[in-house]
Parts: structure tokens; C-alpha cells; sequence
């Protein structure tokens, strides 16, 4: 389709998935420069194509650092897909005077729910009981092994925003008695606050990580914090997959040290441990948290209101920098 | 718990292996009769039929008539599990067999079965777990699924377990109807008088009635079709609430979202043709399978027994 005459411009590196699904939301407002598509090898596409281009629409993956802004030089805002715009170098758009902008909460019930859904999967055996049934097992084997009582656990929210909210009111719907470790206190809810994310472990049955990765959080669930949590303790995974020390992870869950694991994110995604692959007691999940048709479609929505009040010098709907 | 002294002489009959520690509390207090481990079960009843007082039954285990007519001893039957539709409560309360079950102790259990069944379907937990698995994840992202927050959940049957699906859902700020016996005026559910206008009405149904002759294959076609080509059914009643052949074949044609099962008409046997369907997820009737809500029903069953043979007030009686 060829764009209409004046329409701003957008340099897309690799879609997101808001723009693969909802295309026409943003042709009919913006000429998008289409890298992925281009023959040409990234830089040269940037540098012959993109030079005046003032906005860049990036998915989660597509890593928007030093060497890629020095291709930009007329960039002024980066539109992120994802909620924590974790691939973007925050303080390279900073100096260089760039705004980013954020999902905001078009995900959070969506991820909320997957947290809620994996940790109902390892304490129910659900993904693992329904593979029994499908092997034939039920009838030749019997019942399958009993699980654990969701009622009544001591559940510590790693991250309360806005994500961590929507799981907290969840899992207080099931009976869970909710904690939680975050950057500060929300002096608005009265969950007990723990500082140190260890005590929150020791004091809990389980943990849910839904904070996002910075220098601080990398590696924060490390082997100390899962040997507070102890043997009978359940992680859920729906942040980042280097909020936890992956390697540790594995070798409590081979050696017993917790009970289980859902998991949606890994430090080297795609590729997963060997060692969990087989674990009936670890419930996997492709990065899909914010994967469905509604979140995408909410997502894009953000993505675009942002864009247009860019263009028309609006405040930002959800700027995780000014500029 | 603390065992009240002279019952060892109290036959009591087990009819399946339902739980090792339920096993052994009984053997601990009475005469258990273990009826799975017979060559030849008919003759086993027959030979302690004078003598059996009592039966601990289970959701496929109960006492039709016959059994009962063939036990002229029997004055209670406990069962292992709330539902009871398996009993002949009818022909109990003729012959003034006492009945008793296990509610409350399971509610929790079987109510976040139904939220779990309900967010493995829509959002495909076991198909994107084999999904990673099989390691098709390093070919291609998994497709998208659908948002379980704000959708509609329809109950079956507004009892204990209904009423428990109910406020769990209300977290994920699902609007909630029901159909039900009798119209629950204190609750703000949206009631409907009939189960094709409530599958109609809702994007997910939960069936939570009890087996009764009226709610046998109450799932028939006309409420599948209802529920329509996107509607989610979950089944944590009894296999006999729906028309299963209906439902199978509204899967394997499109006619549903996909379906969330805890049981079946026939019990270990789920139709085969369920196992190549991503939108289904079968669960093998562990809705109150968890460690400790199986010694909780196993504490009640011993107390009623208890209860029953010290002349005491039954804790949880049916009949």
C-alpha cells in the first residue's frame, strides 16, 4: 500500500507484535520505514533511509543502544512495546536528549494472569497431570500424585507495580496471604513490606518475580534467596529471565532444594536449561505473557497514542523519559 | 487423632484404594474390609455380607440398591467425596442407612481447579509448555491466546463450590452468572432460569451442580451450541452433566473455544479423541487432589464413622 503524502515518519527495525497484527492502525497514520524488510545490511539501511527520521517504534527484543542512536542522529523519541523498554540504553537517550515511552498498563492483567495460571500449574500438577491423561496413564498407572493446597500459602511479591498489584489482588482471591519486596514501601497498601528480598523469602512460600531488570535486580534470586525460600518453596518467573540466577535456579530444582518453578522468561531465550526440560515440577512458558490478541491490540493502542502526541507536541501518554 | 476405644470388631467396607492414609486411619479403629484386594469380589461380599456395618464410598464408588439390599447389616454409608450420586439416597432413607459426605473441607481445592483449568485453556499453559518442550520455541514465537481477565464466567449450580468459583473470578473483574436451582437475590449475579440462556450469555461456563436425575446430561447440544465457537467449558462436576460424544464432536468440528475437564462419563477412560486437541485440558478427577484436603476428607470420613458408632451427632450427614 503506498503511504499517504505527509504522513510522519517511523523507522520499524523488527515489528513488534501489535504492528504485525494491527498494520493498518498504523499505516494509515505513519510512513513506517520498513528495516526488516530491506535487503540492505541494518546500517546502511539507517544511514541511506532513515537519517531524518524522529521516531522509532522497537519491539522487546530489538536492542536500541549507543551504536544503533549514533545512526540516528535526528532521533527524538523511541516508542517501546514492552513494559519495562528494559532493551532500550535509558541513559544514552538521556544525554542525547531522547524521550522513550512504555507500554504502561496495557499488560499488566494479562501478565497478571499468566503469574497466577503457572503458579495454579506446579502446586496443581495441571500441565503435568494432563500429560498422564493424554499418555494413557490414568488408566493403566491410577491417580495421579496429589499436589499442594493453594489456600493459605504465604506469597511474596517481588516488584509491587503495576504488574505486582493485579497479582497480589489475585492471589488474595485464593485464600494466599500476600507480602511483598519492592524499590520502596507503597505506603497505599497494607501488605507487609520486606526490604531485603531474602527475608522475603524466608518468611514465604513462594515467590512471584515481577519486577523489571536493572543493574539492581539482575541476578537478585540468587542462591541465597532460594535457599530461604527452602525445599518446599515454589518461584514464578513472569519479569525477566535474568532477575534470577539461572544457573542456581536449576541446581535447586535437580537437587530438590525448592519444590517447583513456572517459568516465563530465561536469561538466553529460546534456549532452556536441559537439565528443567524433562522436570515434571517446572511448568514452561515461551515469553508469551503479554501474547494475547487483546493485550497486543491494547499495546498498539499505546504505541500509537504516544506516537500521535509526539507528532503533535502533546505530553506523552506513558514516557518513561522526557526529553 | 485421639481412636475411641472397641471398634476393631466394626466391619467396615472399602471398596477401592482411594487414599493410603484414609486406609490407614480405618484400619487403626475398625475390621476394614478391603474389597480391591479380592480374587473374586461378589463372593467377597457375600462372605462377610452379615457382618459389614458400614461402606466408605467415593465419587465412583456409592451403594445402588442392590448393594445395599445385599448387606443387611449396613447403617451408614460415608463417602469419600461431596458429591454423592453414586449413592441411592432414596433407598437409604427407606431403609434408614445413614449417609454422610465431605463438603466444605474441598471447596477451596475444587474451585481453583476451575480457575486453573480456565487459564490453561485460554492461555494454552500445556500446549506452550510442549511447545518449549519439543523445542519448537527456537524456531518461532507461540502464537497469541486470549485475555482471561474481564471475561464472563458462567456458574452451574451457585452452592458452596459455585459461590467459591464465583469470587475468585470476581479478582480478574469477571462479571458473574449463574443458573441455579433457586435465585440468589443476596448475591449481585446476574441470574438466568435456564442453562442455554446462561451459555448464551457467558464466554466461560463452569458446571459446579450435583449429579441429580435433572442435571444428567444437562451439557447437551443446544447449550454447547450457546456457548458458541469461542465459548470455554470447564467441567468440575460429574463426566454424566454432559453429553460427552455432543461435546466431542462440537471440539473436533470447531463448535467450541475448547473445554477444561476434571471428569468423565467412564472413569479412568477419557475418549481418546481428546488427546490430539489443544484447547482441551484433562485432568484426571484431582479436584480435590491435593495432601492436605485429602487427609482433611479422610478425618471427616473417620469422624462421621465415629460419630455414627459412638451414637454421637453425624458431623456431615446427607441422609
Amino acid at each position: 500500500m503506498a503511504p499517504l503524502p505527509n504522513l510522519p515518519e517511523v523507522l520499524i527495525i523488527n515489528p513488534p507484535p501489535a504492528f504485525i497484527c494491527f498494520e493498518s492502525h498504523f499505516t494509515h497514520k505513519f510512513n513506517i520505514l520498513r528495516a526488516w524488510e530491506s535487503p540492505l545490511p541494518l546500517d546502511q539501511f539507517l544511514t541511506t533511509h532513515a537519517h531524518s527520521v524522529q521516531a522509532l517504534l522497537c519491539r522487546a527484543e530489538t536492542p536500541v543502544n549507543a551504536d544503533l542512536l549514533r545512526l540516528l542522529s535526528a532521533l527524538k523519541i523511541v516508542v517501546s512495546a514492552s513494559t519495562g523498554a528494559d532493551q532500550v540504553d535509558k541513559a544514552e537517550c538521556r544525554r542525547r536528549g531522547i524521550a522513550v515511552t512504555n507500554a504502561g498498563n496495557a499488560y499488566s492483567e494479562d501478565v497478571a494472569d499468566l503469574a497466577v495460571g503457572l503458579f495454579l500449574d506446579v502446586n496443581r500438577k495441571i500441565s503435568a497431570a494432563d500429560s498422564y491423561v493424554r499418555r494413557g496413564l490414568w488408566s493403566s498407572r491410577g491417580d495421579y500424585s496429589l499436589g499442594s493446597k493453594i489456600g493459605g500459602k504465604r506469597v511474596g511479591v517481588v516488584g509491587l507495580g503495576s504488574i505486582g498489584y493485579e497479582v497480589a489482588k489475585r492471589f488474595e482471591a485464593f485464600g494466599c496471604k500476600i507480602s511483598y519486596n519492592s524499590r520502596s514501601k507503597r505506603q497505599s497498601l497494607s501488605y507487609p513490606f520486606y526490604s531485603n528480598v531474602s527475608e522475603l523469602a524466608a518468611d514465604n512460600d513462594a515467590l512471584i518475580i515481577c519486577c523489571g531488570l536493572t543493574d539492581e535486580t539482575r541476578h537478585m534470586i540468587n542462591k541465597e534467596v532460594l535457599s530461604a525460600l527452602g525445599k518446599d518453596g515454589v518461584v514464578v518467573n513472569i519479569g525477566r529471565g535474568a532477575i534470577i540466577d539461572e544457573k542456581a535456579l536449576v541446581r535447586c530444582l535437580v537437587n530438590g532444594e525448592i519444590r517447583g518453578a513456572g517459568l516465563d522468561v530465561f536469561e538466553n531465550e529460546p534456549h532452556i536449561p536441559k537439565e528443567i526440560v524433562a522436570m515434571d515440577n517446572v511448568v514452561l512458558s515461551p515469553h508469551k505473557a503479554v501474547y494475547t490478541v487483546e493485550s497486543v491490540k491494547e499495546g498498539g493502542e499505546v504505541m500509537i497514542a504516544n506516537l500521535e502526541a509526539f507528532f503533535s507536541n502533546k505530553p506523552l501518554v506513558t514516557p518513561v523519559i522526557y526529553s | 487423632m485421639r481412636i475411641p476405644p472397641a471398634m476393631e470388631s466394626i466391619c467396615v467396607l472399602l471398596p477401592i484404594l482411594m487414599s493410603p492414609y484414609l486406609e490407614q486411619e480405618l484400619e487403626k479403629r475398625f475390621n476394614l474390609l478391603k474389597l480391591w484386594t479380592a480374587p473374586h469380589k461378589t463372593q467377597f461380599i457375600k462372605d462377610h455380607a452379615a457382618s459389614i456395618r458400614a461402606i466408605v464410598g467415593n465419587a465412583s464408588a456409592g451403594a445402588d440398591a442392590e448393594l445395599i439390599d445385599s448387606l443387611p447389616k449396613l447403617e451408614i454409608v460415608a463417602s469419600y467425596s461431596v458429591g454423592i450420586d453414586k449413592v441411592d439416597l432414596k433407598y437409604c432413607k427407606e431403609k434408614g442407612v445413614r449417609v454422610t459426605n465431605t463438603p466444605d473441607v474441598l471447596t477451596d481445592d475444587v474451585a481453583d481447579i476451575a480457575i486453573g483449568l480456565t487459564l490453561a485453556v485460554m492461555r494454552r499453559l500445556c500446549e506452550s509448555g510442549r511447545y518449549v518442550r519439543s523445542g519448537l520455541w527456537k524456531k518461532g514465537d507461540f502464537k497469541l491466546t486470549t485475555k482471561f481477565t474481564g471475561q464472563t464466567v458462567g456458574i452451574l449450580g451457585l452452592g458452596r463450590i459455585g459461590k467459591a468459583v464465583a469470587r475468585r473470578a470476581e479478582a480478574f473483574s469477571c462479571p458473574i452468572a449463574y443458573s441455579s436451582r433457586t435465585e440468589k437475590p443476596e448475591l449481585k449475579y446476574k441470574y438466568y432460569p435456564t442453562v442455554v440462556e446462561l451459555a448464551s450469555k457467558c464466554d466461560v461456563l463452569v458446571v459446579a451442580c450435583a449429579l441429580t436425575e435433572e442435571t444428567r446430561y444437562i451439557i447437551n447440544r443446544e447449550v454447547i451450541d450457546a456457548l458458541g465457537p469461542k465459548g470455554v467449558l470447564i467441567n468440575i462436576g460429574r463426566g454424566h452433566h454432559i453429553d460427552e460424544p455432543e461435546l466431542l464432536s462440537a471440539l473436533l468440528e470447531g463448535r467450541s473455544g475448547g473445554a477444561g475437564l476434571d471428569v468423565y462419563q467412564n472413569e479412568p477412560e477419557v475418549p481418546e479423541q481428546l488427546f490430539g486437541l489443544e484447547n482441551v485440558v484433562l485432568l484426571p478427577h484431582a479436584g480435590s487432589d491435593t495432601t492436605e484436603t485429602c487427609n482433611a476428607m479422610a478425618d471427616l470420613v473417620i469422624g462421621n464413622l465415629e460419630a455414627h458408632f459412638l451414637n454421637k451427632p453425624l458431623l456431615t450427614p446427607v441422609v
